[in-house]
Formats: C-alpha cells, structure tokens, sequence
C-alpha cells in the first residue's frame, strides 16, 4: 500500500470519484441532455445560424467531450500530488 | 496530369512511406509487438488511436449518411466521440496501472477466472471480425473507383499492404505507420470540405461555415444562413426538415447510448491505451486521440450540409424545376457509370429533378457524398486523386490495428493463457503473426464476397462490446464486491440478450423490423444500451447471493486505483 494509512487511500478514492461523477454528469447534460432530450426546446433559441439544439447534437457536445477530458487530466494529475501517488 | 496518374502518383507516394516506417521500426520481441514496449508519447499514441479509429466508413460513409439524414446523424457523432469521455474517465488510467497486454488479462485477472477470460477472448474475437469483414471491402471500392481496376484486384492489393507492415512490424510498425495514414486522412478530409466552405460561405473554417450566411459567386452575402436554406429546400422536396429529423428520441437516445458505451468496450481501442509509458500519460493520451478525431467528426455534419444544398441546387436547378440532361454537370454522368446515381426520366421531359414523393426521378447512393465532393464543387484533379489516398489510410489503420487485437487475442489469450502455458516468446510471436495471416485472408475473403449484412453486423459489434466488455471492465475497477459468478452470468445474460434481439430484427425476421414491433421503441441498433443496463443488474444481483471476492483480489482492484508504482511498460 502506497498511501500512508487506510484514511488516506479512502479519501483520494472519494474525491476521485467525485471528480469523476461531476465531469460524467456534464457529460450527459451536454450530450443526452441538450442533444436528445431538451433538443426541441434549446431549439427555439438561435445561435449564430443554429438552433441551439441542433448545435449542441453537431458540434457542441464534441467541443465539451475534449474539454471534459483534458480537465480531467489535469484534476487527475493534481490529486495524485495532493496524496502522494504520482508517479516518479 | 489527368486524375489517373496523378491518383498512381500520391496512392503510390503514401505506400511506399507506409511500408518503408513498417521496416523502419520493425518489432523484435513480443512486448513490442504487443505494446511497442510501451513507449509510445501521449500526442502520438493519440494520432494513432485517431486513425486507427476512423475507418473506411467513417471517412468514405458518414458525411453522406448525415447528409441524408440531417439531425439523426447526430447519433453518429455524439456516440463515437462520446465514448472517448468513458475511456478517459472510467478505464485508461486503471487499466494502464494494471500493466497487461489485453483486455482479457484484466478480465481473467480481477475475475478469477478462466471461463470469465474464454468468454472475454470470445467477445474480442468476435468483435474485431466483424470490423474488418467491412474495411477491406472500403479498400476494394476506393481502389475500383480511382484506379479503374475491379473490387478484386482491389482488395488483392490492400491484403499485401496490411500484410506486409501488420504481420512484420506488430504495434511498434503500426502505431508508427498510423501516425502517418493519419496525417494522410486528415488533410485529405480537410482540403476540399475548407475549398467547399470558402466557395458557399466564405468562412475558412467548416465548423463555422456551417452555422453562417450563404455567398454569391461574387462573394457577397445573400441573407439567407446555411442551414435555413436546408430546412427550407427539405420542406419544399418534402422531406424531413433537416435540422429536426424523423427518428423517435427514445430511440435516438438509446442508439446514442449503445454507440458510446460501446466505443468505450472495443477492444482494439482500449489496448492503445496500454502502450503510453505512464498512467498519466494515458488520461492526456485519450483527450489527444479525441482531439484529432474531433477534427473530422465535427467537419463531417457541415461537410454534409454543404455537399446536400449543393446536390440540390445543381440537380433542380436554381427554379427547382430540375436541368436538362444535356447541361447537367459531368459528376452525374461519371457516377452514373458506377451505378451509384440512376436517373429515370419519368414524366419524360428531359430534365432531372430529385425530390422525396413519387416525381423524385434520381437514385443516389449516400457513400458517394465524399468521394464525389471534389467533382461537385469542381475542385482541382490532384484533391480527387488525394481523397482516394485518404480513403485508403482510413482503411489501411484501421484494418490493421484490428488484425493486432486479433493476432494477440488468438496468441496471447487463447493459446499462451488458455491452451498452451509453456510456450516460448519465439513461439508466440509465430503464433501472433500466423493469425495475423489468418485474419486478412479472412477479411480478404470477405472483402471479396461482401455478406450482404455489412451495416446490420457493425450495430451488433457495438451491440456486443456495449452489453458485455464494457460492464465487466468498469464494475471491475469500480467495485470491490462483483465476484466471478456475478460478471460471468452478467456478460452472458447482456450478451444474450442483446444477440437475440439484434439476430430476431435483422436476420430472422426483417420484416418485423419497425418501431410498432421493438420493445420499448428501442431499434436494434440502440438496444446494447438496454443489455448493459442488464448486465449491471445481474452481476449485481448475482453477487450478492455468491460467495464473496477473495481478499488477493481486493488487494488488487486497490492496487489499480492510484498510480504510484506503475511499472513495467515503460522499461525501453
């Protein structure tokens, strides 16, 4: 075991999977959310030459995937410092 | 130069550079033909994640299926991108920290189990067959088109090629020759959707051009946007308008689900991530490959747009009442030779005209979307001859990082863990590069004699990967108390499931194939997503009524859970 006691793994364990649950859930917003199911409302508001939600479906959800990825990473790598289990 | 030669030319040209990495880096021992001794940096496994993913379908295919279908294509590019969020998230980093080759490893591993692994290397198998039985077909018909030899000849061609840097350079040739058909596919993809963006739009950017006002030849504003015009154009044809669509959302919703969970349980796409020397390298690793394939996937739907308002316009004509045969554009009569555009004149007044109700009197086949782009805009010869190049490359990674998980399913899995324990590194490596063999003699042979089901066989893979891999890899990482008895009944139930319902709607009873029919409205394509839901449930259930996972085990999945320690890949 790397972590210095049992509190210590437990609680990187805990804030990784929040990390991760909060980054899922804008996941699914930006994508089954404002993609699919809010679609015909996001559409009534215009975009540049979009509706909204057609927008999000084509373009923006994919946007926010790769936004949501490099975050991660970044948050990833941080916890790993803040608790001592990054690699050498 | 005629679009002939200069086709031999650049073809040409991107082989002999594929072939010449494939010797450059040629893998001596089976760490490196499995995982190029996992040092491959992160930009560049995720070049080479990107190509190896973007398949003959998604270059030559896509951009026509969106282009037809308008919003419903978003199922498309929501779910093969989306997927990459799950890899990133919920399996890369742990997976690397577990250090093996394959996913079965980890699934024998964690589970205990070598029925748990035989189902694993069943699924993975069975997968990546079904994958490349389309790619080489992609091959043959780039190559009938360009080159004017048969599908055949075709595919003859494309067999020697994967062959010759697949079976010889393993992961380190392929990742290496990746990056290249990479590079290949992407400025291919990107020369004539930006020509064909500045001509109607004049934004460089097809991402922007998509959502901005239609130009005149002169290059002055017309006050109408893009998409505007679509929806407009599909009304007055009748069609569905083209930034709503015509599928139900559940259904949307559930294929977008299966697409996505399933990217995320393909097998040939979780081994990339074993070949970046960290665990940190992994998290980034993913976020690149997303990057470069974001490139394309989010040109395709303007591409789509772009190339649908243009086969329009310059098939009706600019009253909508369609042009005289003589004077219509010469890509309607050169396509019209592959039988890929007919045209029947039937209220015989010599124009043609396309539109949804019975006056429509043009048949076009969405695949050419692509390929014909550059003749409809009337872009220069050398940009027709470099999209067949690209197509190609598409075709080319893809096949051949499948033929990788196929060889190293059937060498490493099969027989060294399975049936043959003591075989020697030599000896496996002959193994991998035998089934390696096997495998494009079978994808030739199906490329050959195509199985009329090829799209109805890729919603299975998905299918298959989402409903069975893909439950088992995270409950494994995530859970410490899903035991062998509860994954095994959980990948075979979802399995199960999820191949009876695809196998009753597509081959046995096709005629019933209609949303009065499907359960819940969920089509076939979607209902992965309702077999990994299933899976879950099971293996939940079933553990709680077994015997718990032994302490060794639970050991293990903590092990996983950080980096700390990561060892092994990284030793070259």
């Amino acid at each position: 075991m790397s972590f210095e006691n049992n509190d210590q793994a437990q609680g990187y364990w805990r804030e990784n999977l929040r990390l991760v649950l909060s980054l899922l859930a804008i996941w699914a917003a930006v994508s089954f959310g404002c993609g699919i199911l809010l679609v015909d409302v996001l559409n009534e508001i215009h975009f540049m030459g979009f509706k909204l939600g057609f927008w999000f479906a084509q373009q923006g959800a994919m946007y926010v995937f790769v936004a949501l990825i490099f975050v991660y990473a970044a948050k990833a790598n941080a916890l790993d410092k803040k608790y001592n289990v990054h690699e050498d | 130069m005629d679009v002939q030669t200069l086709t031999y030319l650049i073809v040409g040209f991107t082989f002999a550079l594929y072939i010449g990495i494939a010797i450059w880096s040629r893998a001596g021992s089976t760490k490196e033909f499995y995982v190029a001794g996992g040092g491959v940096h992160p930009v560049v496994n995720g070049m080479a994640t990107a190509a190896d993913w973007m398949s003959a379908a998604s270059f030559i295919s896509l951009a026509g299926i969106v282009s037809f279908v308008g919003f419903d294509g978003s199922v498309y590019l929501m779910g093969w991108t989306g997927g990459y969020v799950l890899l990133a998230l919920c399996m890369a980093p742990y997976l690397r920290k577990f250090g093996k080759f394959t996913v079965p490893d980890f699934i024998g591993d964690r589970y205990y189990s070598q029925a748990a692994r035989t189902v694993a290397v069943v699924c993975a198998i069975f997968i990546c067959f079904t994958y490349i039985a389309g790619q080489m077909r992609g091959v043959g018909v780039v190559f009938s088109r360009f080159l004017e030899v048969d599908v055949e000849t075709g595919v003859y061609i494309g067999m020697a090629v994967v062959f010759f840097y697949a079976v010889l350079g393993g992961m380190k040739g392929i990742t290496y020759t990746q990056v290249a058909q990479y590079c290949v596919l992407i400025f291919a993809f990107m020369v004539p959707a930006i020509f064909i963006s500045v001509m109607m739009t004049g934004h460089i950017l097809p991402q922007i051009g998509f959502g901005a006002e239609l130009v005149d030849a002169a290059g002055n504003g017309t006050g109408t946007y893009l998409l505007d015009k679509l929806d407009g154009l599909s009304n007055e044809l009748g069609f569905a308008q083209y930034t709503e669509g015509s599928k139900s959302t559940i259904d949307v919703f559930f294929i977008t689900g299966a697409l996505m969970f399933g990217t995320a349980g393909l097998p040939h796409v979780i081994v990339r991530f074993f070949t970046v020397p960290k665990v940190k390298d992994s998290r980034s690793s993913a976020g690149w490959a997303l990057v470069f394939i974001a490139i394309m996937y989010t040109t395709i739907p303007a591409l789509a747009a772009f190339s649908r308002v243009n086969m329009i316009e310059t098939i009706n004509g600019p009253d909508s009442t369609g042009v005289a045969y003589e004077t219509a554009p010469q890509w309607i009569k050169n396509w019209e030779k592959t039988g890929l555009i007919k045209w029947d004149d039937k209220n015989a007044d010599g124009k043609i005209y396309y539109a949804k109700g019975p006056e429509n009197e043009m048949k076009i086949d969405r695949d050419i979307m692509v390929l014909a782009t550059p003749e409809i805009a009337d872009l220069p010869a050398w940009v027709i001859a470099l999209v067949a190049a690209g197509g190609l490359a598409a075709a080319l990674s893809t096949s051949a990082g499948l033929l990788l998980v196929i060889s190293t399913s059937v060498s490493h899995d099969l027989l060294k863990k399975n049936l043959m324990p003591d075989i020697s590194d030599k000896k496996e490596l002959m193994f991998a590069r035998i089934a390696a063999a096997a495998g494009i003699v079978m994808a030739g042979y199906f490329g050959i004699n195509p199985p009329g089901f090829v799209a109805a066989v890729v919603a299975i893979a998905f299918g298959l990967a989402a409903s069975s891999l893909f439950p088992a890899i995270v409950m494994g990482i995530f859970s410490k108390t899903i035991n062998k008895e509860g994954a095994i009944a959980g990948m075979i139930t979802g399995l199960g499931f999820t191949a009876a319902y695809i196998i009753y709607f597509k081959f046995m009873n096709p005629g019933d194939n209609n949303p009065a029919n499907w359960f819940l409205g969920v089509s076939p394509e979607g209902i992965g997503m309702l077999g990994m839901l299933i899976n879950f449930a099971v293996a939940f259930g079933v553990s709680k009524v077994t015997a718990k996972v032994p302490d060794s085990v639970q050991e293990m999945v903590e092990g996983i859970r950080f980096p700390k320690g990561s060892g092994g890949a990284q030793s070259h």
